[in-house]
């Protein structure tokens, strides 16, 4: 059994009458890639904030290498390379100062910051907009340098929260590939994310939220396993006969789902169960199969879709 | 396991002084060109007319107005360099959060602004008492510790308004109500241009709640003199330093508290 780097018993946090998160267990180990995937709202942002040490708890246990986070928050902090959500860079410095500066929150000497700043700056790939205003960068831009600016401090834990929400499809490839070198180099991450590609692509296990519960926790590949079958058929009628068409679709699929555009229809093998449904003389307006996804984990753990 | 480092409140200082390097000169040129111009209108102006008739307190016009002139730039420079970041900090750009995800504590963060914005106000409050000095506006040999009179209505100010700045969540009266309400009143009701004495009571009530005063009347005690007994002189001092104790103490529950959502 690997090194433990955070243990969570009981987990929860409370605001007023409202549960945030409500007594979650979770074990990360060193080296693992660990993903939190929910709806926004899950408790997902919560959890990370407790574990970064900047929210407290209001019951159950937390250890984060081996130190409480509500005695020893500094020390902890020390130890975590923080992403949030939102960007808080400091807009008015250029790039290589964000860096330097958020070494320096650190205690890091100003000799040891500047040798690591060209590093950080190939990594994130912004060598070019090293002495540019952060206000002038595309958001994929600062997301990077976000990342690069938690590495300065050499952490033992990445937390992301959100990595990649609200940036355009070529920028999420090029942060993934990023992310993935960290993982392969041996950083422990914690991701939390709402896309399901994201949490496949990312994490080597994951647990899955929802109101501030723990609804299964496994890998990505085991999950689809337990909760799927290998394949889903979409099929769409319009959104009038799609109803009409459940009854009728029920007794051939394993399981069925109804979206307000279409319907899911759970098997082994997709194509197959196209045929049985055409020689019904059953004909959609469209058909797809593709592999089941975490999205269909989620919809058959919590009865809706991650992205509402 | 790693140590925090001790010097967080350094650390941010240094993150804001690098941030107001971006505008070193539009803060020396206000450094220079606000004494000048209110010398030359009202030290001057005014002042030709007041000397005339046999000065305030003995002293010229311009002796008599220089430490508060001073004390008012020390204020306005402090209360801008408070409360602009802090705004930026929590809401603007956020860069609170970013600090309070390392080591640095809420604690380090507020005393760091405050430091920073200090450090500014000390450059501000130099280069005003050279031009105060060239103007011939200082006389006496006491008159350089109208700088540290000047500096702990300062201190006073800014501790004030940084716990202000960081309880605000929505700004959108917050600086029509400073600046019309409390800067411009404080500046015209604290015997800026003329003794408090001159004032009927109930409006001298102004000049006993701001800094602006208590530092004026320390600063014309230090500078020439301008008659304080003991005990009025403590008073002075009390009133700043409750300003500074209550407003940082305040300033470091509220950055708590705001940083831990």
């Amino acid at each position: 059994m690997s090194e433990k780097l955070i243990v969570a018993r009981g987990l929860t946090k409370t605001y007023g009458d409202f549960v945030a998160v409500d007594g979650i267990d979770f074990d990360v180990a060193k080296g693992e890639s660990f993903g939190f995937l929910g709806p926004n709202g899950a408790g997902k942002s919560t959890t990370m904030r407790i574990i970064g040490a900047t929210s407290v708890r209001t019951s159950g246990t937390l250890t984060i290498l081996g130190k409480d986070p509500e005695v020893n928050g500094p020390q902890i902090r020390a130890h975590l390379g923080v992403v949030p959500q939102q960007d808080n860079l400091d807009v008015e410095l250029t790039v290589s100062e964000n860096i330097y500066i958020y070494g320096r929150y650190f205690g890091l000497s100003s000799s040891f910051i500047n040798k690591k700043i060209p590093e950080l700056l190939e990594f994130a790939q912004l060598e070019e907009k090293k002495d540019t205003k952060v206000q002038a960068l595309s958001g994929g831009m600062k997301r990077r340098l976000t990342i690069a600016r938690s590495l300065v401090s050499e952490p033992d834990i990445l937390m992301l929260d959100e990595p990649t929400t609200g940036l355009d499809p070529q920028a999420r490839h090029i942060l993934w590939d990023r992310l993935f070198r960290l993982k392969e180099q041996g950083v422990t991450l914690l991701i939390t994310t709402h896309y399901m590609d994201e949490a496949e692509q990312l994490c080597d296990r994951l647990i899955v939220m929802d109101k501030g519960k723990i609804m299964a926790e496994n890998s990505p590949a085991q999950l689809i396993k337990d909760y799927s079958t290998k394949e889903v058929l979409e099929v769409r009628f319009g959104s009038e006969r799609n109803h009409e068409m459940v009854d009728v679709l029920r007794p051939l699929a394993e399981r069925i789902e109804v979206l307000p555009d279409r319907i899911l229809l759970y098997a082994e093998d997709g194509e197959q169960l196209l045929e049985q449904i055409a020689a019904k003389g059953i004909h959609p307006n469209t058909s797809l199969v593709r592999r089941s996804s975490l999205e269909d984990v989620f919809l058959r753990l919590t009865g809706r879709s991650l992205v509402e | 396991m790693r140590k925090a480092s001790r010097y967080g409140t350094l650390h941010v200082a240094e993150a804001r002084i690098r941030n107001m390097f971006k505008w070193v000169w539009i803060i020396l040129f206000a450094a220079v060109i606000n004494p000048t111009l209110y010398l030359v209108s009202i030290g001057i102006g005014v002042g030709s007319l007041i000397d005339a008739n046999k000065g305030v307190n003995g002293v010229s016009y311009l002796t008599f107005l220089a430490p508060a002139l001073l004390a008012s730039a020390a204020i306005q420079g402090s209360s801008d360099e408070v409360v602009f970041p802090t705004m930026a900090g929590f809401k603007w750009e956020r860069t609170f959060f970013g600090m309070r995800s390392t080591p640095i504590t809420a604690r380090q963060i507020s005393l760091g602004i405050f430091l920073a914005a200090m450090v500014r106000t000390t450059v501000s409050v130099v280069i005003y008492w050279v031009v105060l000095y060239v103007a011939g506006a200082l006389e006496s040999d006491t008159a350089w510790l109208a700088m540290p009179a000047a500096l702990f209505a300062g201190a006073a100010m800014a501790a004030v308004m940084l716990a202000l700045a960081a309880k605000i969540e929505k700004e959108d009266f917050f600086f029509m109500i400073v600046g019309r309400f409390i800067m411009i009143p404080m500046f015209l009701f604290s015997g800026t241009f003329y003794p408090l004495s001159q004032m009927p009571v109930f409006l001298q009530f102004f000049g006993w709640i701001s800094p602006l005063w208590h530092a004026t009347e320390i600063g014309r005690y230090l500078t020439y003199d301008y008659p304080l007994s003991g005990p009025t002189l403590i008073m002075h001092f009390g009133v700043l330093v409750i300003m500074v104790v209550v407003g940082l103490t305040a300033s470091f529950k509220i950055f708590a508290t705001r940083l831990e959502k």
